[in-house]
């Protein structure tokens, strides 16, 4: 009996590994289970504090409502991705204020002309440490702050459609 | 046309299949001839089938069709002859197709060289692999098809990804898949054996040569991938514990345990239950080692593209495999026999410990390799296993195995006694001493302690041969008489435990290699392990589809040149991509290892290694692979084992 | 599509920027030093690099603030903590060490344990050794047998 037993277990646990592997395709699927997502490390937390020029982090605190703020930058295809998203959601009355992240002034600039600016202010972060202290692994990244300064959102790559329905749901509530 | 033609004969294969698996099963347990005799014939239609079907991936590739999707994503008319054939394997589509060609063919392999096994066993086996055809053939048809047309054709294709255009890419594949696949054969016995509710030593004998062909391969893919790494990716690593280099080593080391417990089956006719688990959890390996590859669930460098709907599709297939598998296991295992007995210490007992020691190192390594993706669904926690996990947990039990190694062989079956059989390896022991302490001059602590163990690897190793032909106790003569007479598997285990040795010598010398990162201009030079690196200059060079700057780099020892290295960077046009063609230099002890970098106001960064005893790495796998064909071609595994008939006569006589 | 690009785009890191000498650290103690960090540190935007063998962007800096706090002399624990902090424990190579990993840590252990369990368990006991035969019994055998 106990021989049967320990005979069963290869067959149970490859069973428990199916389930776990099924349940991360579907996960992959729906969009919940990312493998490759870096969580962010900020959320419910306080942003960190930052100057720059364009505006720093007391700026943000000092708006008194919640600002969205989008890292972006002119070499990165998605944002061009991105760009219409974000020029509904600015011309919906969102607040977004945008971090141009390792660019050349003139390449952000062009890249503002080009594809439209949806931003109400912009900072250059051209070392891009102050991303770091973001925790942001790439471009474009946008972040939800609320207006005591705390991190609640984010969205790592280009926003879809829904995720910036969500976005302006939230900041209307 | 010909796409077409590839077309149908995937799906005549699937025909094919089909009756492969259906009627020869169906044969052997209603113990109808005729069915079981149809096997063979079903296998070597498929073979066939698939031979025609991949001959024609492979010419559309070097037609340069285009409105074939496969070759417009993966092919373009300036890539090279040989990668356009060899590309044909490198594509999701065209790996797939190719691990169905592969199956196929040890299903053919069984036909043609499985004429000694009893006619309901052979029958058993060619079933399964049928089975397992199947779904892999169904799956390239449905949801991998390199045969899917592009309407209308591009102009011209995407071009393959550049770090695949190497030499390396034609050949690491091929004899990894033929590794991954083969021990596809070794399952179908087992499953055959436990449908067939026996196992005796003639299976063992059976099931052996099929077992050491999948592993040669597996021990030479696996050594030829990390050889490509090495000299490809500009930095000299060659092992990562990338998850799909994981999933390659898992396959080896349970593949492994299975060659040596499948020796017990055969002599001893213990260690059954060991052997089909094995057996079948060694497939159950290369397969889940397919799926997270292509799932798009695993973070590796070298992941196909993220499909989850094709992730769905394999796990179906692995599940009704594997759980299949292991289910006939669970009901069936109990009724397999009586074992031979024997006492904790002796050969057996050994082998029952190495078994236990590579099945944990496995173990340890698919925990550590899927541990991420769990952590991530069930604790939501984000975590990174890489290699100062696997260091600090697959080193504590690899030593015990490189120890018990030599150990091994010398002891008896049944019973033996540990004392007399240490004292045998006494001059293996003082090896290893005298060339650990060596080592402390030159290495840290760590490598000096592993050169040590590797000696006593290489030196054990040969104990056997030394203990067999009797050395310093006869006369030279007679000894010599005793070594041409010994049987090939003796080679087999002396050249498989010390290539092992040798490799770890390598990887040992590896750990203490030197580098220098530096900005040179022409005429500079630059001193490292007591070699002189010189650039000479950086000029311009073209290939068929890349432009690329190179480097004359002159190394002189003492004055005195030894060789020139001409390192590249190459932009590639049509996939806008730079690589770099690291340039090595060997004397087979050590390897000089030059990369070039970019450059900057008329200098060059360069990278030069000193690598010593990294050549050792891949020799011992070598060394390990011809060990295995060795014993591969020992005649004794390929003359049948005695039937009925044939004992009666010996009786009479 | 894009997706697929930035992957080709990280396939090409090892290609782009080889360790740059002008990063290195001028004392010797300390470069080593940031290289070990280094190699305990993922590169995150990478397929399983870390950030001393990776060419990409993200992880040139953060391999230059790992050189920064190593010369200003803070300890191995301050600056993987730096990193934590902003980037979760996804970024130490090295797991960490708590109730959510130990299982992971233990697995030598317990892997060894149940396969020397299982080979106990399924091993096959010798025969019972016969109770030794009664005087009646020898006595009968000895009539059976004729001796």
């Amino acid at each position: 009996m106990n021989r049967r037993l320990l005979l069963a277990v290869p067959l149970v646990a490859a069973g428990a590994a199916g389930v776990g592997f099924w349940s991360m395709l579907n996960g992959m699927r729906e969009g919940k289970f990312d493998p490759r997502g870096v969580p962010s490390m900020l959320i419910d937390k306080p942003m960190p504090d930052f100057t720059l020029a364009g505006f720093t982090a007391a700026d943000v605190r000092a708006a008194g409502r919640p600002i969205v703020i989008n890292f972006f930058a002119s070499w990165c295809v998605p944002c061009i991705e991105e760009a219409p998203t974000l020029l509904a959601l600015a011309r919906a009355g969102v607040p977004l204020w945008g971090i141009a992240y390792k660019d050349k002034p003139a390449a952000t600039d062009a890249f503002l002309t080009r594809h439209g600016n949806p931003f109400a202010k912009l900072a250059r972060d051209e070392p891009g440490t102050v991303a770091i202290d973001w925790g942001v692994t790439g471009v474009p990244e946008t972040y939800l702050i609320d207006k005591s300064g705390i991190v609640r959102w984010r969205f790592s790559g280009p926003m879809p459609e829904g995720a910036a329905q969500f976005l302006a749901e939230k900041l209307r509530a | 046309m010909i796409a077409e033609l590839g077309h149908f004969a995937l799906a005549l294969a699937i025909a094919f299949a089909v009756a492969q698996a259906i009627l020869p099963l169906w044969g052997a347990w209603r113990s109808e001839a005729r069915l079981m005799r149809a096997a063979p014939a079903l296998a070597i239609g498929q073979m066939v089938a698939l031979a025609v079907s991949f001959g024609c991936l492979v010419l559309v590739s070097v037609n340069d069709d285009f409105s074939v999707q496969n070759i417009a994503e993966n092919s373009h008319t300036l890539k090279p002859m040989l990668y356009k054939i060899t590309g044909a394997w490198g594509s999701h589509e065209g790996s797939i197709l190719f691990w169905c060609l592969i199956l196929s063919l040890c299903g053919g392999a069984v036909a043609l060289f499985g004429r000694p096994l009893p006619a309901s066993l052979r029958a058993r086996v060619i079933g399964v692999l049928g089975v397992t055809a199947f779904g892999f053939e169904l799956f390239a048809l449905l949801e991998s098809n390199p045969f899917a047309r592009l309407w209308p054709p591009p102009l011209n294709g995407r071009d393959m990804n550049p770090l695949l255009q190497d030499p390396g890419l034609a050949f690491h594949p091929p004899i990894l898949y033929a590794g991954y696949v083969g021990f596809a054969i070794p399952f179908a016995f087992a499953v055959a054996a436990l449908l067939e509710g026996r196992i005796d030593a003639a299976w063992g004998r059976w099931v052996r040569p099929w077992t050491l062909g999948a592993w040669c391969c597996l021990t030479g893919g696996i050594a030829l991938g990390s050889w490509w790494s090495y000299y490809v990716l500009g930095w000299g690593g060659f092992w990562f514990w990338d998850p799909v280099e994981n999933a390659s080593l898992l396959p080896w080391l349970t593949g492994t345990a299975l060659l040596h417990s499948a020796i017990v089956v055969e002599k001893r006719e213990a260690l059954k239950t060991w052997t089909v688990l094995l057996a079948i959890g060694t497939f159950a390996l290369s397969l889940s080692g397919t799926f997270l590859v292509r799932s798009g669930i695993l973070n590796s460098v070298h992941s196909f593209a993220n499909d989850p709907a094709r992730g769905v599709f394999i796990l179906g297939l692995l599940a009704l495999i594997i759980g299949g598998s292991l289910l006939i296991f669970a009901l069936r295992a109990p009724t397999l026999g009586s074992s031979g007995l024997f006492a904790p210490v002796s050969r057996e007992g050994a082998l029952v410990l190495n078994n236990i020691l590579l099945c944990s190192i496995a173990a340890v390594v698919m925990t550590g390799t899927i541990y991420p993706l769990f952590a991530d669904l069930l604790l939501d926690q984000k975590i990174s296993v890489g290699p100062p996990f696997f260091n600090a947990t697959v080193l504590p039990l690899a030593t015990p195995v490189f120890l018990a190694m030599s150990l091994g062989p010398t002891l008896s079956w049944k019973r033996a006694a540990l004392g007399p059989a240490m004292i045998r390896l006494w001059w293996a022991s003082v090896a290893a001493l005298i060339v650990g302490l060596f080592a402390t001059f030159g290495m840290k602590l760590l490598p000096a302690l592993a050169m040590a163990a590797a000696a006593w690897m290489f030196f054990g190793a040969l104990a056997e041969i030394v203990e067999r032909i009797r050395l310093f106790r006869v006369s030279l003569a007679n000894s010599f008489q005793r070594l041409i007479a010994l049987p090939l598997s003796t080679f087999g285990t002396t050249l498989g435990h010390a290539g092992l040795g040798v490799t770890v010598a390598g990887i040992a010398g590896m750990s203490m290699a030197t580098e220098q990162v530096v900005l040179m201009k022409p005429g500079e030079s630059v001193a490292l392990a007591g070699y002189e690196f010189r650039l000479v200059d950086v000029h311009d060079a073209k290939g068929s589809n890349y432009n690329a700057r190179v480097a004359t780099i002159v190394i002189t020892e003492g004055g005195k040149p030894i060789v020139t290295l001409m390192p590249e960077r190459r932009s590639f046009t049509t996939q806008t991509m730079t690589t770099t063609e690291a340039k090595i230099s060997t004397n087979f002890v050590r390897d000089l290892y030059v990369v070039l970098g970019e450059e900057r106001d008329g200098a060059a960064v360069m990278r030069l290694h000193d690598n010593p005893l990294a050549p050792w790495i891949w020799f011992g796998a070598l060394i390990m692979a011809l060990g295995g064909a060795c014993s591969l071609a020992d005649r004794r595994l390929r003359i049948a084992a005695p039937t009925r008939a044939t004992a009666r006569a010996a009786a009479r006589a | 599509m894009i997706r697929l690009a930035l992957m080709f785009l990280m396939l090409a890191g090892p290609a782009f920027a080889i360790a740059d000498p002008a990063e290195a650290l001028k004392d010797p103690k300390q470069e080593a030093r940031a290289v070990e960090i280094g190699q305990q540190l993922r590169c995150l935007v990478c397929q399983n690099e870390s950030i001393e063998d990776s060419g990409a962007d993200l992880a040139r800096d953060l391999r230059h603030i790992v050189r920064t706090q190593v010369s200003e002399g803070k300890s191995d624990q301050e600056i993987i903590g730096w990193l934590v902090a902003r980037y979760g424990e996804f970024v130490r190579l090295r797991p960490p060490f708590n109730w959510g990993t130990a299982l992971l840590w233990a697995s030598p252990i317990i892997a060894l344990l149940a396969g020397l369990f299982a080979a106990f368990s399924l091993r096959r006991k010798a025969p019972a050794q016969a109770a030794p035969l009664t005087a009646a019994e020898r006595k009968r055998l000895e009539s059976l047998i004729g001796s």
